[in-house]
């Protein structure tokens, strides 16, 4: 008999916030550069340089915070967690221990069937990032078997936002999925650029399992060094497969930090630290207290954007689109703000959101221009979806019509008038179109009624090219048919 | 020229605007003042001769072009805790023995702009821990007024400066005492304002919640020009004050009148012994004389001051000097690996007494201490700091010794705690971020000495009160006149 | 409050600095003493009292997210101990 088991995830992120200016100096925010170029005495720790902290940042994290429904406490403070390590100028870091600005909330995400799910949010903090140490001189770049470090305090003093989880991620995929929609959240707030091949999305996992029905959690490792989202998912499968092949195998978890190794897909225990960390926590005497005001909250709270997760609902309950559609869109801010906009014209959500994800989008592509910033104006597309949804025209002209009006010939009502491109619908003038075809092709005719079917294809081909692609093809088809079988 | 700046700040400042006297003249015949009497004296770590005569031919210019300066060519002793960019930036410690500040203080900055010369950086107590001088690793610092004694500290190389006329406006730190006890051990007036009044930004950081410039001064005026010229809010400093600043050099009161001075209960100074107390008594009769009312207040918690500050204080020190780690500047001793690197470097950069209080704060905020110490001590600075508020309900100032003794001879506190009771007075007013004062007021020949030795009469006043509590203690100066009784020992002050 | 007791090793390794054994033997002596008398404050009463780490009040002093001038990298890589082209060099960081 083997016992079931499942996991427990829990998901740490350190954000870096797109701001102008470092956390606690005017040095730039920005990522790379030549090496120590971006330094001043603040982000440097030199002797008697003090930190002011960016009111930016701040308003960026309470955003974040009320983005997830936190509590935004009326008090915090800045701490000083003290340990030392070369990349960090002054040996402690400013961080945030017992008073954060945001506290609770809960991440709303989905998966990719759509089904809606919730992780809780134990905190989230402000802190400064660190510089960058390139391990040299065993030619791995790699931290162990190095003989020197060189390193670069251009990112040391970053504005970095820490968001704890709570132990609620039931698999990788949810683990995936609860990072997709904290990504997606930041982004629109325009928080950080949130991208982890940069570094201004960082993640560690606490994995645990345990026995199916059990309340209590199991001993949890920490894994580290997943540098994109598809490794965390496979840093966390590995995990949980791990953990359950040695319970299984009558084995205990020792709690442990893990590095994953994308190259073998495992994970491996770093090595274990000398001494339990002492960080020696106490509130910076450089900083004051915050106190942040209840109107102030109110404020930043009404001018919260529609969230990803309320868009994707609206999308898939209201709209009824389907979740991977639903997704694009909510993944493309500027792209559903067009999308929205031609939806309230039109009326026809499913019609608009063909157009947008499909043509209207490789066109886009194909010209490397946003679809916001085409010559396709909403109200333009909205016409086109209308003259579709009428039937006025059928898709093969309002595909060529698009690609006219991405060239900027302006509303789609007005050429189909000038040009008279409405579809045909009058079954008379289609039957006089297809009986031509047909005694224009009597080879065609006698295949088909020897059995080739297939050929009825170009017939219909042929009547919609005599119609000059006017003619109603769903028509058309009935009526080659018809003619066919008769 | 001896006449000039053996004379105050205003004076030269005065001469210079009036351009009876150049700024250059005055730096030169300073510097020189400083090869005559460096010898005896040790004030200055690092003393800026080009960098004050460039900064006197600015000064000059300004005023050939109508400008007038609170501080035209004042020479400044700057305490080498202070950021001067372009200048060496020691702390009296091997650990920064040879770094080059790329920036600059605020305070400094603006002394500069007011006017002021730099003639030299001031030796002090290694990273301001002491109240000596003798804690300082680059270089040993006399009392002008006895040379076989300490001058004070931690800012006993600004104090002596001043006090051997080597520079007019000693610039200084209080941490707990730093200014104030060195003030009256040099003669001088010592001045430390409420906490935040003046900008940290540049000052090397011993204790953060309680470092703060002020100056040291022949007088009372001279240290009121310089806290006009440097207080005042610094948005690179988030502790510093937002709050406007009233001018305090003057007009002046005629007196004391209308004013209710605290003499504290638990301050008895019979036992300082009998000539102290004399002295003592006579200072606070002096204020009476004045027209102050005395009346007695009570600061209870105030004896547990030391050691209340011997956990804060430590605790942010060890904290602040973690970034002297040999990585980006200062004094690096190899290690096999950059662990051992740090090792290496702070045994090596950090002298007994800076280790000391690194050790006894990473204690007081360890895990499983922290709780004990730290906040018990943070707790306790409430207490005094509420002891302060009752006594100040019943009273406009209060007015107690500077210090328990004046200057001692070299080598006399070899026990750590019998030093650190020498702040004993000064450093509850620290904790509650008070401003306070140390001004002469008598003199008495130590035993086993031949010289007398100048004592400081402490006044202090509540929180942002530094107008009112330089208007009292110039009335006290006026009247009594103590420090212009004796005369530095110096041979070539003498001669 | 707690002992007197000051574990000296730990605390130095915690602190970074190297001692001899001397000074381990000597600053555990001062220090043990220190932390006696620095246990007075356990006379006092101090369970509802709020703790003080600023002593003059003051909250929420920030400062807009605007660009300062920066050092000059020459500057700052002049003061380092050791460098290597534009970067600060240190011996080897052993994993913790």
């Amino acid at each position: 008999m083997s016992v079931e088991y499942e996991a427990v995830v829990g998901i740490e992120c350190h954000v870096e916030l797109k701001t102008k200016t470092k956390m606690f100096c005017g040095c730039a925010n920005q990522f790379g550069g030549e090496p120590n170029t971006k330094v001043c005495p603040v982000c440097l720790g030199m002797p008697g340089a003090l930190p002011v902290p960016n009111a930016k940042a701040l308003e960026h994290t309470v955003n974040a915070g009320l983005a997830f429904g936190a509590e935004i406490p009326s008090f915090s403070k800045f701490d000083r967690k003290n340990y030392f390590y070369p990349d960090m100028p002054k040996d402690y870091q400013i961080s945030q221990y017992d008073m954060p600005l945001t506290m609770g909330g809960t991440v709303k995400y989905w998966l990719e069937d759509g089904t809606m799910r919730e992780c809780r949010l134990t905190r989230i903090h402000l802190e400064e990032d660190t510089g960058k140490s390139t391990h040299a001189g065993s030619g791995d770049g790699r931290i162990a078997g190095s003989s020197y470090s060189l390193l670069d305090f251009n990112r040391a003093g970053v504005p970095l936002m820490e968001c704890v989880s709570e132990p609620e991620l039931q698999s990788a995929a949810d683990a995936v999925a609860y990072l997709e929609s904290l990504r997606r959240t930041l982004l629109v707030l325009g928080v950080s650029d949130v991208k982890m091949e940069e570094g201004s999305l960082r993640c560690d996992a606490n994995v645990s399992v345990r026995p199916v029905g059990s309340t209590e959690l199991g001993t949890k490792t920490e894994i580290k060094n997943m540098n994109s989202f598809r490794s965390v998912e496979r840093a966390i499968e590995s995990e949980i497969e791990r953990q359950i092949a040695s319970l299984r195998a009558g084995q205990r978890i020792v709690q442990e930090t893990r590095g994953w190794d994308e190259v073998h897909g495992v994970t491996h225990p770093m090595r274990s630290k000398e001494e339990a960390h002492d960080y020696r926590y106490f509130p910076d005497p450089d900083l004051v207290p915050l106190e942040i005001a209840a109107a102030d909250v109110e404020r930043l709270r009404a001018q919260l954007p529609e969230l990803p997760w309320q868009r994707f609902e609206r999308y898939a309950r209201e709209y009824g689109l389907g979740s991977r559609q639903a997704t694009q869109l909510v993944d493309n801010v500027s792209l559903s703000g067009y999308f929205d906009r031609v939806v309230a014209i039109s009326g026809n959500a499913q019609q608009s959101s063909n157009f947008v994800l499909g043509e209207l989008s490789r066109l886009a592509n194909e010209h490397d221009v946003a679809v916001a910033a085409s010559k396709v104006s909403p109200e333009h597309l909205a016409e086109l979806v209308g003259l579709v949804d009428s039937k006025k025209i059928n898709s093969k002209i309002a595909k060529e019509l698009l690609v006219r009006m991405w060239d900027g010939v302006g509303s789609p009502v007005a050429i189909v008038e000038r040009e008279g491109l409405a579809q045909t619908t009058d079954p008379g003038a289609i039957e006089v179109l297809v009986d031509g075809v047909l005694m224009a092709n009597p080879a065609v005719v006698a295949d088909f009624r020897a059995g080739k079917t297939n050929v009825a294809g170009f017939l219909v081909g042929q009547v919609m090219k005599a119609s000059r692609g006017k003619a109603d093809p769903a028509l058309v088809n009935e009526l080659v048919q018809k003619k066919l079988s008769a | 020229m001896t006449e000039i700046i053996e004379g105050s700040a205003a004076g030269i400042a005065a001469q210079v605007n009036a351009r009876q006297a150049g700024a250059l003249e005055i730096a030169e015949a300073t510097l020189a003042h400083v090869r005559a009497v460096e010898g005896e004296v040790g004030a200055y770590l690092t003393v800026l001769d080009d960098r004050a005569r460039a900064q006197a031919r600015r000064v000059d210019e300004r005023i050939r072009a109508g400008e007038r300066l609170p501080l035209a060519g004042v020479p400044v002793a700057v305490k080498d805790n202070m950021c001067l960019e372009g200048t060496r930036t020691t702390c009296g410690s091997k650990i920064l023995e040879n770094w080059i500040a790329p920036y600059t203080a605020t305070a400094v900055a603006r002394i500069l702009e007011a006017g002021g010369i730099p003639i030299g950086k001031a030796n002090c107590d290694e990273f301001a821990m002491g109240s000596s001088c003798e804690n300082s690793a680059l270089g040993v610092t006399h009392n002008p007024y006895d040379l076989s004694r300490v001058p004070g500290g931690s800012s006993g190389g600004s104090a002596a400066a001043v006090a051997a006329y080597e520079a007019a406006i000693g610039l200084g730190s209080d941490t707990g005492g730093s200014i104030r006890e060195p003030g009256a051990f040099c003669n001088l007036v010592g001045f430390k304002p409420t906490y935040g009044r003046v900008s940290r930004y540049g000052l090397i950081a011993f204790a953060s919640s309680l470092d703060q410039i002020g100056p040291l001064t022949r007088t009372v005026e001279d240290a009121a020009l310089a806290y006009d010229a440097m207080g005042g809010y610094d948005p690179m400093d988030s502790t510093s004050i937002n709050r406007p600043l009233e001018p305090t050099a003057g007009p002046w009161r005629d007196d004391l009148r209308g004013l209710r001075v605290g003499i504290v209960r638990e301050f008895d100074t019979k036992k300082l012994g009998t000539d102290l107390d004399a002295i003592y008594q006579k200072a606070y009769a002096d204020l009476e004389r004045l027209g102050a009312e005395l009346v007695e207040v009570s600061l209870p918690t105030a004896e547990y001051g030391v050691p209340t500050y011997y956990l804060v204080a430590p605790a942010e020190c060890s904290s602040n000097l973690a970034r002297f780690d040999g990585v980006r500047y200062g004094l690096r001793v190899d290690g096999s690996d950059v662990r051992a690197m740090y090792d290496n470097t702070r045994a090596a950069g950090f002298g007994p007494e800076v280790k000391r209080r690194i050790l006894i704060g990473t204690h007081a905020l360890s895990s499983g201490y922290y709780d004990a110490y730290y906040v018990r001590a943070q707790k306790a600075r409430t207490l005094i700091a509420r002891d302060f508020e009752r006594a100040f309900a019943r009273c406009d100032a209060i007015a107690c010794p500077a210090a328990s003794c004046p200057a001692f001879v070299f080598n006399a506190k070899s026990d750590p705690y019998s030093m650190y009771l020498m702040d004993y007075y000064t450093i509850p007013m620290a904790l509650a971020g008070l401003p306070a004062l140390s001004v002469p007021c008598g003199w008495a020949t130590p035993e086993g000495g031949s010289l007398p030795m100048p004592l400081g009469l402490q006044l202090t006043t509540p929180l942002f009160a530094e107008r009112l509590l330089l208007d009292m203690a110039h009335s006290y100066e006026t009247a009594t006149g103590h420090a212009t009784a004796h005369r530095p020992a110096l041979d070539a002050v003498r001669a | 409050m707690a002992s007197d007791a000051i574990d000296i090793r730990y605390v130095a390794k915690l602190a970074r600095l190297a001692l001899t054994d001397d000074e381990i033997e000597r600053f555990g002596t001062q220090l043990g003493d220190l932390l006696g008398h620095v246990n007075a404050l356990s006379d006092l009463d101090i369970a509802s009292v709020p703790a003080t780490a600023q002593v003059v009040e003051s909250h929420n002093v920030t400062r807009d997210d605007e660009l300062r001038p920066c050092l000059d990298r020459e500057t700052v890589l002049s003061a380092a101990p050791q460098r290597q082209g534009g970067f600060f060099r240190v011996p080897r960081i052993i994993a913790e």
